[in-house]
């Protein structure tokens, strides 16, 4: 044989072998790139937390902790659809939006913790579990504060988009106000949750123009999620006591505030998809307590079983 | 690669006009090892686009030292960023392979992360991994406008250079892409997003 079996050796930047045999050598230079994401770091590192003054720190972290079991609950929610979307695409398009809910979580439960570091469940001497995570990881169902809407189970694919555009609706409206917060940190929070949340708003309103204007089908597997999910907007829009506190000083905002704002954005989309807004009565609360109370559906607590299992199996574990 | 990095003129030491002449040995070392933890520094590249550093990224916004210690101070592009770790953990190692033991990451969240602080270089980077870069990012004056058709972009295929492009979603396989399809030679490809 005239040809000889060669052997190709390809040489990077830094004229290390590369070695084509192997898709995993290039990751084996740097342990850290194997699994980002899964190493603990303050995500406040070196930001200034200082609690503006006028304002009470214990206000302004139960006010945190609102905005960020919101984030956190309902990202778990859409986090529940990753490899069960319609296709591939959608699948991404979910696990994106999931992703920047928890980031925007993650930041929001770091700064409660920040402002109230009582608030942070006590786990054994030495555990490596940090503030955000063991609020998110370690508290009872009945401690989180997260409105209603956020726990609803998954239904459909109408179901995920419709919810989408609700909460986004709802939150963007919110977080463009925010975006003027006294605190600095809850302000870039917005900041970046506004430029995130525009796209969610719009990837959900697109999605219920095509399935309202696709088939007879889909259009009724739409109007079904909308009737069903419609007895939870308005407590989106109730003033819980800390939410009027925080608002008053500069810091929060009170979401009764935006209610006709983000009607009307809705009512565009309904308008636009050719649907009618629905009309059911508010879901009640028990003793007028709701969701900012720590009074949740049963679905809450299941899913949070799910979610905090690992976590509180080994309180002491290294990832 | 350093020119890119805006570093507030405070940071560096013995910078100021009337001291230029006559400064101090101590101040010149510093200055000097400055320079070597910016160089290292920039060498970082991002985990999930290894075509840029940091600095083409954006994401590196300032190199001091204090107290005899390096400063770096990183934004995340998006809030659920999962590469903030091991940008940090690659910016330590680097500085350490330079001589700088325990330098500090900082991450700051003002400014906002934006596109546009992606460089020239960085953008060149992107094309030539097949990557469209990312067009002006929004510049909002009032509440966020409800878009209910595909985002418009002047885009070209990254491989063949057609503009008959197609958006197939919002959403790409990190938080910040998009992805396209070229309708000519149906080569599917990733668009950095204008945020």
């Amino acid at each position: 044989m005239t040809n000889e079996p060669s052997i190709h050796v390809d040489h990077d930047e830094a004229g290390a072998n590369i070695d084509h045999e192997n898709a995993y050598s290039g990751l084996l230079v740097n342990d850290a790139h194997w699994a980002f994401g899964t190493d603990f770091e303050d995500p406040l590192a070196g930001v200034d937390t200082t609690v503006p003054s006028g304002v009470d720190p214990k206000d302004l972290a139960a006010y945190c902790l609102m905005l960020g079991d919101d984030a956190l609950v309902f990202s778990q929610r859409i986090s529940e659809w990753c490899s069960s979307a319609p296709d591939l695409e959608e699948d991404i398009a979910l696990a994106n939006i999931a992703l920047d809910l928890l980031g925007q979580s993650r930041l929001l439960l770091a700064r409660s913790a920040a402002a109230d570091p009582s608030l942070v469940p006590q786990l054994p001497e030495g555990s490596p579990v940090p503030d955000e995570d063991r609020l998110a990881f370690f508290r009872e169902d009945l401690q989180f504060r997260n409105v209603r809407l956020a726990e609803v189970p998954n239904g459909d694919f109408a179901e995920a988009v419709a919810k989408i555009l609700i909460y986004s609706t709802w939150r963007l409206a919110i977080f463009e106000r925010l975006q003027s917060s006294r605190d600095s940190v809850l302000s870039a929070i917005a900041v970046k949750g506004v430029k995130e949340m525009s796209y969610h708003r719009d990837f959900a309103g697109r999605w219920v123009l095509t399935l309202a204007r696709g088939t007879e089908e889909s259009k009724t597997r739409l109007l079904t999620a909308l009737e069903g999910l419609w007895p939870l907007w308005d407590e989106l829009f109730e003033t819980h006591p800390v939410e009027a506190s925080v608002a008053a000083a500069g810091i929060g905002v009170d979401p009764a505030e935006v209610a006709d704002e983000a009607g009307v954005i809705l009512d565009q989309v309904f308008a636009a998809a050719g649907i009618e807004r629905p009309e059911r009565d508010a879901l009640a609360g028990v003793r007028g307590k709701r969701g900012r109370d720590g009074l949740h559906t049963e679905a809450l607590s299941k899913m949070l079983a799910d979610m905090q299992v690992v976590a509180r199996q080994y309180p002491e574990g290294q990832w | 690669m350093t020119a890119a990095l805006q570093t507030p003129a405070s940071t560096v030491r013995g910078d100021s006009d009337d001291q230029r002449t006559q400064v101090p040995a101590a101040d010149h070392r510093t200055a000097e090892a400055l320079d070597r933890a910016r160089v290292a520094a920039a060498r970082v590249t991002d985990p999930e686009m290894p075509m840029l550093t940091l600095v083409d990224l954006g994401v590196l916004r300032d190199v001091a030292i204090e107290d005899g210690r390096v400063v770096t101070t990183i934004t995340p592009t998006y809030s659920g960023c999962p590469a903030m770790a091991t940008m940090r953990d690659d910016l330590q190692r680097e500085l350490q392979d330079a001589g700088f033991e325990g330098a500090e990451v900082r991450v700051s969240l003002t400014p906002a992360w934006t596109s546009d602080w992606i460089t020239e270089e960085g953008r060149k980077a992107l094309k030539g991994a097949g990557i469209s870069p990312p067009g002006q990012a929004p510049r909002r004056t009032g509440p966020v406008a409800l878009t209910l058709m595909p985002t418009k972009r002047a885009l070209t295929c990254t491989l063949c250079g057609s503009a008959n492009v197609k958006l197939s979603s919002e959403f790409g396989p990190t938080a910040c892409k998009a992805m396209y399809q070229c309708l000519d030679c149906l080569e599917p490809f990733q668009h950095v997003k204008e945020i």
